[in-house]
């Protein structure tokens, strides 16, 4: 696939595919809307019964069982998860570590997305292959030296640690994909920049980076959702429960509910819901961001 | 390597022609990523390698032992054996089951169909989850005493504790969300191809089957390889999910999952848990080089 | 209702930990309140006496401020310690920070802990444990607090205390005994009596199993639940210097003894909870709390699920009796129960502060504040005022008084690696296919010497 290709096609698929000659008789349809709409209702099942579950208190299903009409309906078990489990501090360490580590990935792979895009030298692929590289390891391949590394360093048990850690492993797919996406601008923007005598600064923050903000909504958006789904780095690399982000800290809430579906669905449907917020809120970011990386 | 302005290629400006600053920025701008990657990611990963060949227990002198490890690995940990067969499993599932699915869905969804972006939005709702929390939502399916499954079939099935099913419980959940991501890569794919080469195709004469395997698919040869890659990583990487449920153990055993107890907490044995990533390092690094081959030859011609 | 709500459950422990009883039983901490008990002067005697007893540590001696790590970090134990604490600050104006740790990441942490920035006093277990950490130079010596609190302890203590080297390295706070626990009410309702012989004990599970009831309850989710039973059976069959030396990874596991030991085993598992793999203890002792499991091996912690039930009435119904006799060579004379309680970091600047609290924690008045607050614990302590005690923790000290031989539990009691990585998926194989006993000590005993040899 060519590089040029990217913005052409991501163009592309905001455009109606023409309608194909022969339509299928509406009766296929109905069938094909129907497999649909049950295949859907079954997907939704596990966050629906999450959703009913939370809803119920729990003397009301240990009596009636969890399959039953509800009598009560009520957001009592919220509000336990929610104070008891502390779920607004390990929310608020999520942030800590998403946000900073978001903005520093994002600046620096652009950074190297633009030396690698737009100058060309003899170790261009070797480079692009070196990061994106790295995004493709499994996580549990390097923890033991970074375990141990963190430890002389004094970052164990920091949230910039784990701040680092996100950053250097998500690196290699926002270079991968900002590379791709700045090698389709037109080149005559850099050489318009040299003959106004732009220095490389000024052509990387006032010509390059702005036109990036598509590709940067759209990857800010996926790596907030991926780093705030981390679960290991900061299972291995924390060590005070207090500074854990909330999908690690759900390592101790499980054991914390456990005797408790009701309370469980609670602070899941809680911990889920920043994620698919945004998935509503951004859903066109969440697709692009993905297949922005796909289409190379 | 012509510096003159004529004879550069049209895509790419040659750094010599830059301002000592400029190319001062130039090796900030691309060396300061690099050394993260590199101190962060890449170092550990060769470190492992090294400590894979010791005995060390974080605290005493490190002691070399040659393939010592790799040698007890092989023979005289049970767990290893079953956590291999379990990654392998699990990436067949994803492979054969998950992704085929993932395609179905999104050729589906790829016609002009009313709701279509309500399905989509449906299918792909549980890909923006973690894995960890997959795990948790899940159990509330699965769970003994109090599961939607049990409950509703009046079953009194140990779905996570049974070691002969659990790891299939486990990954329908795991597909659950591997399906949404692959529908959505495929989505793209498609939305990429061409129509008119899929009218052509009907004019001829060939139905949908046909004109989708024969036409289409092989057009979305560049999706098919991040496809794989994407699965074969999410395979190899699998270990919150287990984690979750049982921390890995009594069916659930992954690579993954042995590296961490052999490392953290108080058994440090460092030497034998970076042998066994080295051994899932390997396996990785097979397929990702594969991958960049394919992915990036053209590129460097 | 049970407690639902504990983060100290968090996740799979390795250990038995003990656990803080009674959400609701609420630990005054006013320190005028604590001054005016005993433990004021017994601060300024642990501190007069520490003045000439320090004998040259590794570190600094000095008597700046502290920090105390703590793994208590349930709402009652980490009061009851803080009143400790302010005890000690408030009659030596020593400063003492604590640090409360996750019991569960505290203990999967403790080596990078360690070898950090540890806290300069920290809370660990006696034993094997102990040694462990204290052989690698990592704990700091105490013996010149022994000197002065020797006298608080039996002897089994003070050797649970000391290291390989001969020197003390910890000072026990609480300990608490694994037994066997089951219901009053439901014995006597079905004229059940406490079986003290292994037959008794088999004899009974058949009735309990004919009434409807599950005679043994059993989870070993976490990996570590089911090491109690192996101790106990190895314990009464093979006696505790075998267990010892088997643990220390001086015997073989392919030999007649140990293959008693999991074939008794075999005979009673089909009288134990079935899918104990996928089970949780606290799982289990609600079975035992809702009388579906007529008994349950557990350690005393298991009081906790009882502590709320029933308007406190289920707690008073909780009894327990020690494993039945086996082989009458070694009768019921020994027993698991694990000690917690303080050593010192070998880095710690200010030894002489340390070796004060240390000394302090020694003391009756502040076991006892531990004791009060935590009713699933009993203090090693002599000479203590136990008219505070429950029942069940009366019954629990005089038990564990008239055991010959006190063990730590597996996983204290052997390599840490190895109880880990070999001993959970090992005892997890074995109760998936009680038939595969051969190939399971077969594997324990290789990956042993692979261990065991570094």
């Amino acid at each position: 696939m060519s590089t040029t290709a990217t913005t052409a096609r991501t163009a592309r698929t905001a455009a109606p595919v023409p309608p194909l000659r022969r339509r299928p008789v509406p009766s296929a349809r109905v069938l094909l809307h129907a497999v649909l709409i049950t295949c859907a209702v079954a997907w939704m099942v596990p966050l629906l019964w999450a959703v009913y579950t939370s809803l119920r208190p729990y003397e009301e299903t240990a009596v009636k069982g969890y399959v039953s009409w509800p009598d009560t309906l009520n957001f009592d078990n919220y509000v336990t998860a929610w104070t008891q489990a502390e779920l607004p501090k390990y929310f608020v360490n999520s942030l800590i570590i998403a946000i900073p580590a978001v903005v520093l990935v994002l600046f620096l792979s652009a950074m190297a997305a633009f030396v690698l895009a737009r100058f060309s030298f003899r170790f261009n692929i070797p480079m692009l292959m070196f990061f994106t590289a790295a995004n493709l390891l499994p996580q549990q391949v390097i923890i033991t030296p970074l375990y141990r590394m963190f430890l002389s360093l004094g970052l164990y048990n920091t949230q910039l640690g784990i701040i680092l850690i996100n950053v250097a492993f998500q690196m290699g797919f926002c270079v991968f994909v900002l590379s791709n996406f700045m090698k389709a601008l037109p080149d005559e923007l850099g050489e318009a920049a040299q003959v106004d005598g732009a220095g490389i600064w000024r052509q990387f923050f006032q010509v390059i980076l702005p036109l990036t903000r598509p590709a940067m909504a759209a990857l800010g958006t996926l790596q907030f959702a991926w780093i705030y789904n981390d679960f290991f780095w900061a299972l291995v690399l924390l060590r005070d429960g207090d500074a854990m982000p909330v999908t690690s800290a759900l390592n101790n809430l499980k054991g914390a509910f456990f005797t408790d579906n009701n309370l469980v669905a609670a602070g899941a449907v809680m911990i889920a819901i920043p994620t698919i917020a945004l998935f509503i809120v951004l859903q066109k970011h969440f697709v692009a961001g993905l297949t922005l990386g796909s289409n190379k | 390597m012509s510096q003159t302005n004529t004879a550069r290629p049209p895509a790419t400006r040659r750094i010599r022609r830059h301002s000592t600053g400029d190319r001062v920025a130039l090796a900030v701008m691309l060396g300061v990523p690099t050394l993260v990657v590199m101190g962060l990611v890449w170092g550990p990963a060769m470190a492992s390698v090294f400590l894979s060949f010791t005995r060390w227990n974080g605290v005493t002198p490190i002691e070399f032992i040659g393939l010592q490890n790799y040698q007890q690995i092989v023979t005289i940990y049970p767990p290893f054996w079953p956590a291999l067969r379990n990654n392998v499993i699990w990436l067949a599932v994803l492979a054969l089951i998950a992704t085929p699915l993932g395609l179905l869905l999104a050729v589906v969804l790829d016609k002009q169909l009313r709701a279509t972006r309500f399905y989509q939005g449906v299918f792909y709702l549980p890909v923006v989850l973690s894995l960890a929390l997959v795990g948790f939502i899940w159990t509330l399916i699965y769970s003994q005493d109090q599961g939607l499954i049990n409950q509703l079939s009046g079953a009194n099935v140990n779905w996570l504790g049974d070691p002969d099913i659990n790891l299939g419980a486990v990954l329908v959940a795991a597909a659950w969300r591997h399906v949404g991501y692959i529908m959505v890569l495929y989505l793209a794919g498609l939305k990429g191809v061409d129509p008119s080469i899929k009218e052509a195709a009907q004019i001829d004469g060939a139905n949908q089957v046909q004109t989708f395997f024969q036409v289409v698919f092989p057009t979305l040869k560049p999706i098919n390889i991040v496809v794989l890659v994407v699965t074969v990583i999410e395979g190899l990487r699998a270990f919150d999910i287990v984690y979750i449920i049982n921390k890995g153990t009594n069916g659930l055993e992954l690579l993954s999952v042995l590296i961490t107890n052999n490392i953290i907490g108080e058994a440090s044995r460092i030497g034998f848990g970076s042998a066994i990533a080295v051994i899932l390092l390997v396996i990785s690094l097979g397929f990702i080089i594969s991958y960049l081959w394919q992915t990036f030859r053209k590129d460097a011609r | 209702m049970a407690p639902r709500f504990d983060p100290r459950m968090s996740g799979a422990p390795l250990s038995p930990r003990p656990l803080g009883l009674g959400r609701h039983a609420s630990v005054p901490v006013s320190r005028r309140a604590v001054l005016g008990g005993g433990l004021g002067l017994s601060v300024m005697a642990a501190l007069s006496a520490c003045g000439g007893g320090g004998s040259g540590a590794a570190a600094g001696d000095g008597t700046g401020a502290i920090t105390l790590g703590s793994n208590q970090s349930d709402a009652v134990p980490k009061a009851a310690y803080q009143k400790i604490v302010d005890a000690f600050i408030e009659a030596s104006g020593s400063e003492v920070g604590v640090n409360t740790v996750d019991h569960n990441t505290f203990q999967e942490q403790i080596n990078s802990y360690l070898q950090g920035d540890p806290d300069d006093v920290f809370t660990w277990f006696a034993g094997y444990r102990m040694r462990f950490f204290a052989d690698q130079g990592l704990a700091g010596d105490i013996s010149s607090v022994w000197e002065n609190i020797g006298g608080n302890f039996n002897e089994s203590f003070k050797e649970a205390s000391t290291g390989s080297d001969g020197k003390q390295y910890f000072v026990p706070v609480s300990y608490y005994p694994w037994a066997v626990f089951y219901r009053k009410s439901v014995f006597e309702e079905n004229g059940y009596s406490v079986p003290t012989t292994l037959d008794e004990y088999i004899e009974l599970a058949e009735g309990m199993k004919s009434d409807g009831l599950t005679p043994i309850g059993f989870a070993d989710k976490g990996g570590w639940e089911a090491m109690g039973t192996f101790d106990i059976l190895n314990m009464r069959i093979n006696g505790y210097d075998f267990h010892t030396r088997l643990l220390a990874g001086e015997e073989s596991w392919e030999t007649d003894p140990v293959k008693e030991v999991f074939n008794t085993w075999a005979r009673l598992l089909p009288y134990h909870q079935e899918g104990a793999l996928g089970r949780d203890w606290q799982e289990a002792a609600q079975g035992l709390l809702q009388k579906k499991s007529g008994t349950y091996l557990l350690g005393m912690f298991v009081s906790q699920q009882f502590q709320d039930a029933e308007g406190g009435e289920a707690l008073e119904d909780l009894d327990f009796f020690t494993f039945p006799e086996v082989n009458p060579e070694h009768g019921t004379d020994s027993i698991d129960a694990p000690i917690d309680g303080f050593m010192m970091s070998a880095q710690t600047q200010n030894a002489g502060t340390a070796k004060a609290l240390l000394e302090f924690l020694g003391t009756p008045e502040a076991q006892k504040v531990n004791t009060d607050a935590d009713k699933g614990l009993v203090a090693p302590v002599n000479g203590m005022d136990t008219s505070g005690y429950t029942a069940l923790q009366q019954k629990a000290s005089e038990v564990v008084g008239e055991a010959a031989h006190i063990a730590q539990f597996l996983d204290r009691d052997t390599r840490p690696d190895f109880a880990s990585t070999v001993m959970i998926p090992s005892l997890q194989a074995f109760i998936r296919e009680p038939g595969n006993i051969d190939s399971v000590l077969a594997d324990i005993e290789a990956q042993k010497k692979a261990i065991f040899a570094g």
